[in-house]
């Protein structure tokens, strides 16, 4: 429980693999703001099964692709809890199709969603971390930024944008002892996979050694590990967790 | 030398660890005191907060001595003549 008066932001915590995430630091202990985008009775199901294990939370609409709705968003959190400890970075869309097909609105919403919107958050969030002289930023990318994936130009783009933020963001805020680093899920079984058809999904799995898709709370147990005390030397990385898909 | 030099220069003394004879009025935080852009970044933030002023981005970014801070507080607290 050793999460106790810290807070945390989750976007995207309405689902999925940001529901767990919510979940698991809410159970030790933090308040967790649960942001969503337009999903409302997804992220206030999440709350309810946050406070239905004991935990503290809210929800918190706002559009992570907009700069000014993230500046106020921090600014409310900071002012109503006096702190802001963890920022994990989850929220992501995808739009798949082949880049000779893909439109100009497709590349750009996936990039302001998944890419800009990690900027958003963390550039409304650093500076009371700095004045806190701490805090964690977990940043979600995928195994998809390392190995590529045909279809998926502008969401492998985008999440490889992400760790090229996350590494450089750890070298300037070092210093003021903040860690971010990076965690790529490679093939979990969320909305985002649902759509993989049996003899797709028989094809990835030959592929894992460890013979099953992840599950949320596979990647929620790394992000917890990640904001912990005991991970206070482990800044900059890129941390994959995919059962062996990608080595 | 009035209130407002005097708190600055507290400031300014702690969060970039320096003695008071280094903060004379034409130190340069980079050059002079040893500050890093973050140390300037959490400089500002820290006036921000004692004289319950709001420095812009554009306007951190034209702070280079401890004259300039003096200067930018006086301003916004409409006692510059």
């Amino acid at each position: 429980m050793n999460l106790e008066g810290k807070v945390a932001l989750v976007t995207g915590g309405s689902r999925g693999i940001g529901r767990a995430i919510s979940m698991r630091l809410a159970k030790d202990g933090a308040h967790v703001f649960v942001n969503y985008a337009r999903n409302e009775k997804a992220a206030e199901e999440t709350l309810r099964m946050i406070l239905e294990q004991g935990g503290s939370g809210e929800v918190f609409p706002f559009d992570v692709s907009n700069y000014k709705s993230v500046q106020e968003a921090a600014g409310a959190i900071v002012k109503k809890k006096g702190r802001l400890d963890i920022l994990v970075n989850n929220a992501g869309v995808s739009v798949d199709g082949l880049i000779a097909m893909m439109k100009e609105e497709d590349w750009d919403r996936v990039i302001a969603n998944n890419l800009k919107g990690v900027f958003n958050c963390c550039r409304a969030v650093v500076r009371q971390m700095i004045r806190q002289h701490g805090g964690r930023i977990v940043n979600i990318s995928s195994v998809v930024a390392a190995t590529g994936n045909a279809g998926q130009v502008n969401y492998s783009a985008s999440k490889a944008g992400v760790e090229g933020l996350t590494k450089s963001m750890a070298r300037e805020l070092g210093s003021r002892n903040i860690c971010i680093n990076a965690v790529a899920p490679g093939f979990i079984e969320t909305d985002m996979t649902a759509f993989l058809k049996e003899d797709e999904r028989e094809k990835v799995k030959s592929q894992i050694p460890l013979e099953r898709l992840g599950t949320p709370e596979d990647v929620a147990g790394v992000v917890r590990f990640l904001v912990s005390e005991e991970a206070g030397y482990l800044t900059g990385q890129v941390i994959h967790v995919n059962g062996g898909l990608y080595m | 030398m009035s209130s407002i030099e005097e708190k600055v220069i507290e400031i300014i003394m702690e969060q970039l660890d320096v003695t008071k004879e280094e903060c004379v009025p034409e130190a340069a935080f980079i050059d002079d005191l040893g500050a890093d852009s973050l140390d300037i970044v959490e400089l500002v933030m820290a006036m921000e907060e004692n004289f319950a002023i709001e420095i812009s981005d554009d306007e951190l970014m034209k702070i280079r001595t401890i004259q300039d801070v003096i200067d930018f507080i006086k301003k916004k607290r409409g006692t510059l003549n």
